[in-house]
């Protein structure tokens, strides 16, 4: 008994996809979104050693002898979902299993992805079988600043090898969400000296003096006299990041009050944030428009109670109207279901005023401008990685299945679902 | 029931007359017509009168009736409204913290019937719902099965019974939402079960004496409102809806049901295609709901989208419900077509959210399919059921139109914004806020 159980736990280690198995693939469409140009009726994408060989017509592009062919009625570049925490927040929901938030203090920028997210969660293998071969993923909204997040395909292997960006975006969160971290905190009336925020005024005012002793930690770092230069600080590094916009904020704010106060803070640290949630975004659309800044709009299908509130399944359509740039997201989940899969909130948002075209960018090319990922993935064009969802109909019809995700050249069968 | 267009045309007549004036009997034409009962139809004719179905046919069969208000479908689908039967809409509740079984406690003493939750369930074409105390005891309490008519206050949406009474189950759940170890809750399982046997026995007990009183006052025990409710249960008058995810929850549902005699509905069932053929063999209905992930606590570890597929397959009764908020009433047959995508028949799914949730909740003579004589609950579509893509357009209980995508006010709460939402942290399940579920799942005491 011993023994088979050996053998087959061998056997599964064996077919773990720890070594990336890239083949040469002709991935034929009855329709090709490339987001690139116009679809295209009857298209082929090559691929070769993980990356996109040739995209075009059947009847213009040669399939060299070996390559393995693939047939699907919707071809479509691998999905993006542009804020997740898929991988640190564990299927089972249980202690072993829930790394978005550590709660003994609610600034803690230092605090990386890449560290804590387990590839082989089985919800990282969930949203991949619907097509998500890249997510933006990390800390939880649910702390003033819970950490950082990362962008990683889904390959399922390791972090390191499966990563994209480690050091994506700063998570910062305002609103009710931001305040109640720190158990005990004073702020909640707890005896703690930690600290943390009772209330919306105090949330940025810490910020902001967060962000004043990053800029006088860079100062002092630039000393003359290295003897009174101070030592490193993981926590300011973060930050300095964020302000000199190599690794931006992404600051959730849901009400109007909260995304006003994103772009106020922006505005005085000369900060490039990305913003997340926004919920009352029809509200200020002006403003939000005004600061040039883009929006990972809430899941279409989120529930709407607290700072949540107001938020509408048009919101994704009404940003994207107004010329505002945006991506979906899965979100963070405390609950069933565990985690959201972006391919059902962009089909909500499709059929709720964002329209196919735009529904699709949003979870694809203009996740993947958004994330700065553009050169690599988001569209089907020759020398992009090799990162394709086909699916056996209308990818956002509720009945339709994805029936293969390909990630750097990979095949995956997780469903077909 | 599109066959017999005559019986239904005497019925019209009949009615009209017998209303005179006072209400105005409805015809829908064009629309194709879904009536569970019966294959599609592709261009009928609908027929409302006093509440009532009076006609479905093909348009060659049915007469429209002469004065009728003419309502042209054209282009649009008009199917039963659907039925939920697991809701916890209108913020009502049932058992306290004080104890594992509290079948006394009445949502009926709890529910806002202006609730936002109530306007978003009638936006997504529920015309029938069961609201349900939650999760968190092994008897939380008497049930409410509710027509989401116009309401002011929760009177105005009852179902009333011949006998007078309210319609309503009884909520009971196993597995760990009712494991909570302190304050008389069981610790384990087999403390659940042994609780819930001891409160059945005393019903069983407490029956005996009402029995052997034989109306004689002085021998009557004195009155136990939690005992009279698991008596309704014993008699057949209330059925049972229990929660319980668990394969192994499941067959102790069924073991207890058997003993005790009394008739049951497994709720969610995530782990219910590992012992498809036990619940068939019981011949127990299923309610199943269908979520985005699987995950989110142990026991559903194991959810799988095939779950309807595999009882169907089965011979099981199949229904689905949205459990809001766990899932939103307003796409609440987006339930149906994950489980098509999953395997189940369409048939099968689109009576999972009518006629096979009637059943659920006994209700099949007045409600969950298109027949004459049956009550006058149905929805409008801008296309077929399935697709992400159609919206309800109308939601009509009992005759009256409650939800009407068009008007700006039931508009917003169909898709959300200012004014649609609630301010308030959403209840889920045993737990009080996001933050409880956050602390159990990093080892409080869940």
């Amino acid at each position: 008994m011993k023994t088979l159980l050996r053998l087959s736990l061998l056997a599964s280690l064996l077919a773990a996809p720890f070594a990336l198995r890239a083949e040469d693939l002709a991935i034929m469409g009855d329709t090709v979104y490339t987001m690139a140009g116009a679809p295209l009726k009857n298209g082929v994408v090559l691929v070769h050693d993980g990356r996109i060989e040739a995209v075009g017509p059947a009847a213009s592009v040669k399939i060299p002898a070996g390559y393995r062919v693939l047939k699907a009625a919707v071809v479509t570049p691998g999905l993006i979902d542009a804020h997740a925490t898929v991988g640190l927040s564990g299927l089972l929901n249980q202690v072993q299993d829930q790394d978005m938030l550590d709660k003994s203090s609610s600034l803690q920028p230092e605090l990386r992805a890449i560290d804590a997210y387990n590839a082989k969660d089985p919800l990282v293998a969930w949203v991949r079988s619907f097509g998500v071969t890249t997510v933006n993923t990390g800390h939880a909204p649910a702390a003033l600043i819970s950490g950082q997040t990362m962008i990683i395909k889904t390959l399922g292997r390791t972090a390191d090898e499966d990563v994209v960006n480690p050091a994506a975006m700063t998570s910062v969160t305002l609103g009710r969400n931001g305040l109640t971290v720190v158990e005990g905190a004073p702020g909640q009336g707890g005896p703690s000296a930690s600290k943390s925020p009772g209330n919306r005024s105090k949330a940025v005012a810490m910020l902001r003096a967060e962000l004043i002793k990053a800029q006088e930690y860079a100062k002092k770092r630039e000393a003359k006299d290295e003897t009174k230069r101070p030592g490193r600080d993981l926590k300011y590094e973060t930050l300095l990041r964020a302000l000199d916009g190599t690794q931006p904020l992404l600051v959730t704010a849901n009400r109007q009050q909260d995304i006003a106060s994103a772009l106020r803070l922006a505005k005085e640290f000369n900060l490039k944030i990305v913003l997340d949630g926004c919920a009352d975004a029809p509200l200020v659309l002006d403003e939000i428009k005004a600061s040039g800044f883009a929006v990972i709009v809430h899941p279409t299908m989120q529930r709407s109670n607290e700072d949540m509130e107001n938020l509408s399944v048009e919101t994704a359509g009404k940003l994207h109207a107004a010329g505002i740039p945006i991506a979906l997201q899965s979100s963070y989940e405390g609950y069933v279901p565990k985690t959201r899969v972006v391919l059902l909130e962009a089909a909500v948002a499709a059929a709720n005023g964002l329209g196919f075209d735009a529904a699709l960018a949003s979870v694809t090319s203009d996740a993947a401008r958004l994330l700065g990922i553009a050169d690599r993935t988001g569209s089907l064009v020759a020398g992009k990685d090799a990162d394709l969802a086909l699916y056996d109909g209308d990818p956002f019809e509720y009945t339709s299945h994805c029936t293969n995700t390909v990630i750097n050249g990979q095949v995956f069968t997780d469903g077909p679902r | 029931m599109h066959t017999r267009p005559l019986l239904c045309l005497a019925a019209v007549l009949g009615l009209a007359a017998s209303l005179g004036a006072q209400e105005k009997t409805q015809v829908f034409k064009g629309a194709q017509i879904i009536p569970i009962a019966g294959e599609p139809i592709a261009n009928g004719v609908f027929v409302v009168a006093g509440g009532k179905i009076v006609a479905v046919g093909a348009a060659d069969k049915v007469a429209i009736p002469a004065g009728a208000e003419i309502h042209d479908a054209t282009g649009k689908v008009l199917m039963p409204g659907l039925i939920d039967s697991h809701s916890h809409i209108g913020a009502g509740s049932g058992g306290d913290g004080s104890g594992p079984i509290q079948p006394d406690a009445r949502v009926l003493d709890s529910l806002d019937a202006r609730d936002a939750s109530i306007q978003k369930a009638r936006a997504g074409g529920i015309t029938t719902v069961n609201v349900m105390p939650g999760s968190g005891h092994l008897i939380s309490g008497q049930t409410l099965y509710l027509k989401l008519r116009a309401a002011r206050v929760v009177d105005d949406l009852l179902i009333k019974l011949p006998d007078g009474t309210n319609a309503g189950g009884l909520k009971m759940a196993n597995g760990t939402n009712s494991m909570r170890g302190a304050n008389g809750f069981p610790g384990t399982r087999a403390k659940s079960a042994a609780l819930v046997r001891e409160e059945y026995i005393k019903a069983q007990e407490y029956r005996d004496k009402i029995k052997r009183a034989n109306g004689d006052a002085e021998k009557m025990p004195p009155r136990d409102l939690a005992l009279e409710e698991i008596v309704e249960v014993l008699d057949g008058k209330r059925i049972v809806q229990n929660h319980t995810h668990r394969h192994d929850d499941i067959l102790t549902v069924l073991r207890l049901s058997k003993e005790f005699g009394f008739k049951v509905v497994l709720h969610h069932v995530s782990e219910g295609w590992k012992v498809a053929d036990e619940i068939a063999a019981a011949h127990v209905a299923c309610s199943v709901i269908m979520i985005d992930s699987p995950g989110g606590k142990l026991e559903t570890r194991d959810a799988d989208w095939r779950t309807p597929a595999i009882l169907e397959k089965a011979g099981v009764l199949v229904g689905f419900h949205t459990d809001d908020p766990i899932c939103d009433s307003r796409i609440f047959i987006r339930s149906a077509a994950l489980a098509v995508r999953a395997g189940m028949t369409r048939k099968g799914a689109l009576e999972a959210v009518t006629i096979a949730n009637a059943k659920i909740l006994g209700l099949e003579a007045r409600v969950g399919t298109l027949e004459a004589g049956k009550d006058a609950d149905f929805i409008l579509l801008s296309g077929d059921p399935l697709s992400v893509y159609t919206h309800v357009e109308e939601t009509w209980v009992e005759g009256k139109k409650v939800f009407d995508r068009s008007r700006p006010e039931d508009h917003l709460y169909a898709v959300g914004g200012a004014g649609a939402g609630d301010s308030r942290r959403a209840q889920l399940c045993c737990f009080t806020s996001a933050w409880d579920l956050i602390a159990a799942a990093n080892g409080g005491d869940q």
